[in-house]
């Protein structure tokens, strides 16, 4: 008898905590972004393919359905680092096969070069090209992604991806290394 | 927010507020404020950055070899935060372009090289003696013209400043100077009291403000009593003598110290109704107004123990370092190494570049001796002792800031109130493990800003690849749709014909349908033309005329499929016929499928020339280049012309390479 | 070409780096040694000796297995304050051997196993203290009467003699020189007034007892309350020195006068008087030189003032109600765990900002 009672005692019990963490469960339940949006605001938005995907929020999608957070070339270690927290893997080095990190580049059209034959336009992801058919074509630098798509269609490889210069805005407050301390403040010029 | 009657009283009777913090490291003034201001001779060279000051940089408006007279404008802007940079001296404009700039990077930015002619010739000057009837927006725009931006460090625009449209309660001028070492707001107030006070009237005439307030640390005694002297008359002013307490002289806190108000975290001074400027901004307004005289000079202060005559010296900007280091005497020999920092021990940066110039708000060129500052450079662990804390004036907690800015972890710093740190360096100067904590704020708030801006970019790119793939979308919509809707017609043109011969009487069907109909005419027709014809710019006519959209339309493809067949039969013809077409108008549809017809035309062509001319494809794009250098003189048009040469010369290489890859796929669509 | 040094700002500092402040409190804290050593013989200047050595010994060890420059980071003299202060803390002639655990637990796992200098979350001399405390209860409470009540007063060799081998020259151990010259066992005024207590005497009864010859106020121990002084004039000269701010000390000095004032008043006869708790024990010492300790210290203005008021009610409420004479190493260690949770919520308010932590609550 006293067992009986044991058992329906821990069963109430049982059945009370279960009904109380279940409702905690569904009225505190905290509201995410969509893991899908969340990931491709971690991408880099150059939009190259470079992953294989046509765009970064296809490579979104890949990633959310379980595919490798290393092919972003653009976003680099930190890309990967940032991924890895969000999905809870580990970080792994940048997978070869989609490219190298480079540093930060835009297009530049040599616009005496230019024979206006659209291809650029056509291939860049963005819209950052301006021109028309048999007019000298530019790449509004601002709006540039670096993504490289526009160098190859180009039938006269007038197109050079040049790296992003350092301004006295960017700068990073980086001073030449000495050697003791985490930041390293002198230098003998 | 403190009533003004209760400051006023308080100024009266000298019971001022006193912020956090704060640290009173040895001022070393009476190094440099002994002598009178001085003139330096004339720099063989002057580097002009076209951005001094807090804004954007203006238009060049000269160029190189130009002659141009002192005070003369060299740029020129329609933006409201950016004003203008002057011909310091008369002379030559020799290069305009990249040079180092007065900032900590040592980067390049675009400077104008002036070489003086040594006449020192004015340019024509508009003095305004009336300022006291002058309109208010007058002045503002002479202020603007003249290049003045705030010279006491940060170097904001003085016309935006002065142009607030919030009442303004305090007008504050800071005579402050809390830096150590720095003297040329002492020696300028001690020497040209008075012309400062002309620009505080002027300056309140345009602010008209409740009251004005000179601020002077108490250890400049003698300022003080220029000041007083130069004010005596002033009703509404009062001249204040503040405890010297590091950093009294920031904004932010002389502000707290005068008022005991708080410029609030995402606003301005003037949100509290105060509005300040600096005593050499103040002569500066009375220059440019009284005397029509741009910015072209300022005081600055060569001082350090490692100078031989530490004084002030009228420096014109652009002058670079090396030449007022060696006016003033270096003791070090050139070959030893040596420190020169442009501002003062706290906040200054160490120059690079001797030929780094003055700028807008350059005050002191400091030289100190090899053991004159204590440089920590042995950094330690945080022992936690949070010396930082009670230096703090913004009454942050640098400790936590450090942590964070050490960890990459820029969200928590922000939360801490990153931004709020003014980096005076009253945290770093005290701290007993050699910490640079200023430095670690500064990278962590570089990164941040780098990161905001990738950030945006990203956003933005986001943005234009969606946009694109929308409009690409609908385009394949729309053109599968017109397809499907060209295929209805079609069947219902079909139908209505066997209608119209079984049952002559059913007439009345739908518009499109008679479209559709008349569509297939004008196809017949189109076609019917197209196989006459054998040259090519035929193609366009026959259905452009016709107006109604559905039927142009309609019809276009109708000509289009005409065309097509045209050129199969033009095909065995010669090769630049079909370039022509194919280039023209580019309305999606028709230029697509024209395209390809000139491709392939294209590719066949260039078979066929590949096998008379192959030496051709060997000329890379130096061809150009050497064309270009046989013949200097060329004029632009035979330059271009080559130029064209070699890129047609180099697309059709590649074209060849590529075509040679595809031409069976070409062939297959043959 | 000028040859020019980079750097960034600030381009000056104040001389007094991590090193320069630890040898000041060193220096602020000798006229307390010596009155230790007047008071308590040869046996405290021995225990400095030797617990300066084993720290600086097994810091040195620790540094070279983690890789660290040695040398730099032993001139931060961090490792020598804190040998000094278990030295002071400890009984003078514990055997050499319990000195040694006490130092080598405070510096290699409350120290180094945090991460070293500054990541320390304890107080590492209290926690050096604490477990000998723990371990070896009997031996810590084993203070020899003050040398004037001494039956038999160890000189140099003696207390040499007896740190090293339990005995002294002559064949003492310990416990025959507790013997004070009225032939009873010795004890520190706090655990005397707590023992006389749980017989059935008054406070005031146990005052008259000869722990208290010669001592002033009536309430300060022999020799103690000198001590206490000692450690209270060098404190003075930290404060004067700005080497430490006021709110620890004067906090927690505050916090003892207070909550022993009120159980005072509320009954005079089982709780003792304010003087009697801040001249008697570790208060002084602790509320100058080891509360102050930057490292497992609270960091803002308000939070130091209320770490240092709760160590003081604290080490009160253990003295009267614990089982413990005194308290102080406990009460740092409990407050030193309340640290981040002080300092979270007793942040500055930001210039120009409204509420302390309203930005991060928020987000």
């Amino acid at each position: 008898m006293t067992i009986v009672t044991a058992l329906l005692t821990l069963g109430i019990l049982a059945l009370i905590f279960g009904a109380i963490l279940g409702f905690a469960g569904v009225r505190f339940k905290v509201e995410g972004d969509p893991l899908v949006e969340q990931i491709d605001a971690v991408l880099p938005q150059t939009q190259c393919g470079q992953c294989g995907y046509p765009g970064c929020k296809p490579y979104a999608e890949a990633i959310a359905n379980g595919d490798e957070i290393n092919k972003c070339p653009p976003g680099g270690e930190a890309t990967i680092k940032k991924l890895a927290d969000l999905m809870g893997v580990e970080a792994k080095p940048l997978d070869a096969a989609h490219g190298q990190e480079d540093v930060k580049k835009v297009a530049f059209i040599r616009e005496d070069e230019c024979i206006g034959c659209t291809k650029c336009i056509v291939a860049c992801p963005v819209d950052a090209i301006v021109g028309a058919a048999k007019q000298m074509h530019t790449v509004i630098s601002d709006e540039c992604t670096g993504c490289d798509l526009c160098v190859d269609p180009c039938p006269v490889d007038c197109i050079d991806m040049v790296p992003v210069d350092q301004t006295t805005g960017s700068w990073d407050w980086k001073l030449p290394q000495s050697g003791k301390g985490d930041i390293a403040i002198k230098v003998v010029q | 927010m403190t009533d003004f009657n209760h400051v006023i009283e308080r100024l009266k009777t000298n019971r001022l507020w006193r912020f956090p913090g704060g640290v009173h490291p040895e001022d070393n003034k009476q190094l440099s404020n002994q002598v009178a201001i001085e003139r330096p001779p004339l720099a063989d060279v002057l580097y002009i950055p076209l951005k001094q000051h807090i804004g954007d940089q203006g238009h060049c408006i000269v160029s190189e070899g130009d002659h141009v007279l002192k005070g003369q404008a060299l740029t020129t802007t329609y933006h409201p935060y950016a004003v203008p940079v002057h011909a310091p001296t008369s002379g030559t404009i020799s290069h305009i372009g990249e040079h180092v700039s007065a900032h900590p990077s040592g980067l390049t930015e675009a400077s104008i090289t002036l070489v003086p002619d040594g006449l020192d010739e004015w340019c024509q000057l508009q003095p305004h003696a009336d300022y006291m009837s002058m309109d208010k927006l007058k002045l503002i725009e002479i202020l603007c013209d003249a290049g003045i931006s705030g010279m006491g460090g940060a170097g904001f625009p003085t016309h935006i400043k002065a142009n607030s449209r919030k009442t303004i309660e305090f007008l504050i001028i800071n005579g402050i100077e809390c830096e150590p070492y720095i003297t040329s707001d002492d020696r300028l107030m001690r020497e040209y009291a008075w012309q400062i006070r002309q620009g505080m009237d002027i300056l309140q005439h345009i602010i008209q403000p409740k009251a004005v307030v000179v601020a002077i640390e108490d250890n400049k005694p003698e300022a003080i009593e220029a000041m007083q002297i130069a004010c005596n008359q002033k009703p509404d002013c009062h001249i204040v003598s503040v405890p010297t307490v590091y950093p009294a002289g920031g904004e932010k806190q002389l502000i707290q110290v005068l008022t005991g108000r708080e410029v609030p975290g995402d606003g301005l001074p003037e949100d509290i109704g105060t509005v300040m400027f600096n005593v050499g901004t103040c002569f500066a307004v009375a220059d440019a107004v009284c005397n029509g005289k741009p910015l072209i000079e300022r005081v600055v202060t060569l001082t350090g123990g490692g100078i031989k005559q530490p004084k002030n010296v009228w420096a014109m900007l652009g002058t670079p370092v090396s030449h007022l280091v060696e006016y003033a005497g270096l003791l070090a020999p050139q070959e030893e190494e040596s420190t020169i920092i442009m501002g003062g021990p706290m906040m200054g940066f160490t120059v690079g570049n001797p030929l780094m110039p003055v700028v807008k708000i350059t005050n002191c060129l400091l030289v100190p001796e090899p053991n004159e500052l204590r440089q920590g450079d042995n950094e330690r662990p945080c022992i936690r002792c949070s010396a930082c804390a009670d230096a703090c004036p913004a009454s942050l907690l640098p400790q936590q800031l450090y942590w964070h800015a050490k960890a990459k972890e820029y969200d928590k710093a922000q939360s801490y109130n990153l931004f709020d740190c003014i980096e005076c360096g009253a945290c770093a100067y005290v701290c007993p493990s050699d910490i640079p904590l200023v430095q670690y704020y500064r990278q962590a708030k570089s990164a941040i800003r780098n990161e905001r801006d990738e950030k945006n970019k990203a956003e933005k790119a986001k943005a234009r690849f969606e946009a694109r793939k929308a409009r690409l979308d609908a385009e394949k919509q729309e053109r599968e749709e017109r397809h499907r809707k060209a295929a209805e017609a079609r069947l219902a043109a079909a139908k209505a014909k066997t209608a119209s011969a079984d049952n002559t009487a059913s007439q009345v069907e739908q518009k499109s349908k008679s479209a559709a109909a008349a569509a297939a005419i004008a196809r017949a027709k189109a076609k019917k033309a197209q196989q006459q014809a054998d040259v090519a710019t035929h193609t366009d006519t026959p259905a452009v005329d016709t107006a109604t959209t559905e039927d142009a339309r309609k019809a276009k493809v109708a000509a289009a499929v005409a065309r097509a067949k045209a050129k199969k039969a033009q095909q065995t013809e010669t090769a630049h016929n079909a370039d022509a077409p194919a280039a023209d108008t580019a309305t999606t549809e028709e230029a697509r499928k024209a395209k390809v017809a000139a491709a392939v035309a294209r590719a066949k062509a260039k078979k066929a020339q590949s096998k008379e001319s192959h030496f051709v494809e060997e000329k890379p794009a130096e061809d150009k280049k050497k064309k270009a250098e046989a013949q200097p003189d060329d004029n632009v048009q035979e330059d271009k012309k080559a130029r064209v040469a070699a890129a047609v010369e180099k697309a059709k290489a590649k074209a060849r390479q590529r075509a040679q890859a595809r031409q069976k796929e070409q062939g297959a669509e043959e | 070409m000028m040859k020019l040094r980079v750097s960034s700002s600030p381009h000056q500092r104040i001389t007094r780096d991590t090193g320069a402040v630890m040898r000041l409190v060193m220096y602020a804290a000798i006229p307390g040694l010596l009155a230790q050593a007047w008071f308590f013989g040869w046996g405290v200047l021995i225990q400095l000796v030797l617990a300066i050595t084993i720290c600086v010994a097994s810091e040195a060890l620790i540094l070279t297995v983690r890789k660290k420059p040695v040398y730099f980071a032993l001139t931060d003299y961090s490792a020598v304050l804190t040998g000094w202060l278990i030295a002071v803390s400890i009984p003078p002639l514990l055997p050499w051997w319990m000195t040694f655990i006490g130092c080598a637990f405070a510096i290699i796992v409350a120290k180094q196993l945090y991460g070293g200098l500054g990541f320390n979350l304890f107080n590492p001399a209290m926690v050096g203290y604490v477990v000998l405390l723990i371990s070896f209860p009997a031996a810590m409470t084993q203070w020899t009467p003050t040398t004037s009540q001494n039956m038999i007063q160890p000189d140099f060799a003696d207390a040499l003699h007896i740190i090293f081998t339990g005995f002294t020259v002559s064949g003492h151990d310990i416990e025959q020189l507790r013997f004070t010259v009225d032939g009873t066992t010795s004890a520190t005024p706090l655990d005397y007034v707590k023992t006389a207590l749980t017989q059935g005497n008054t406070y005031s009864e146990s005052l008259a007892h000869s722990t208290f010859s010669g001592g002033f106020f009536d309430a300060a121990g022999a020799g103690w309350g000198w001590v206490s002084l000692a450690y209270l004039a060098g404190g003075l000269v930290l404060l004067q020195q700005r080497v430490i701010s006021w709110h620890i000390p004067m906090s927690l000095l505050g916090g003892v006068f207070v909550t022993s004032l009120i159980l005072h008043m509320t009954n005079g006869d089982i709780f003792g008087s304010p003087l009697f708790h801040l001249l008697n024990g570790a208060v002084m010492i602790g509320a100058f030189f080891i509360a102050t300790d930057p490292v497992s210290a609270s960091t803002t203005p308000k939070g130091r003032i209320i770490f240092g008021a709760a160590i003081g009610f604290w080490v009160v409420i253990i003295r009267v109600f614990g089982g413990y004479p005194d308290a102080l190493a406990f009460s740092v260690l409990i407050l030193n765990m309340a640290v981040p949770l002080i300092d979270y919520y007793t942040q500055p308010r930001t210039y120009g900002h409204r509420a302390k932590r309203q930005s991060v609550e928020q987000k």
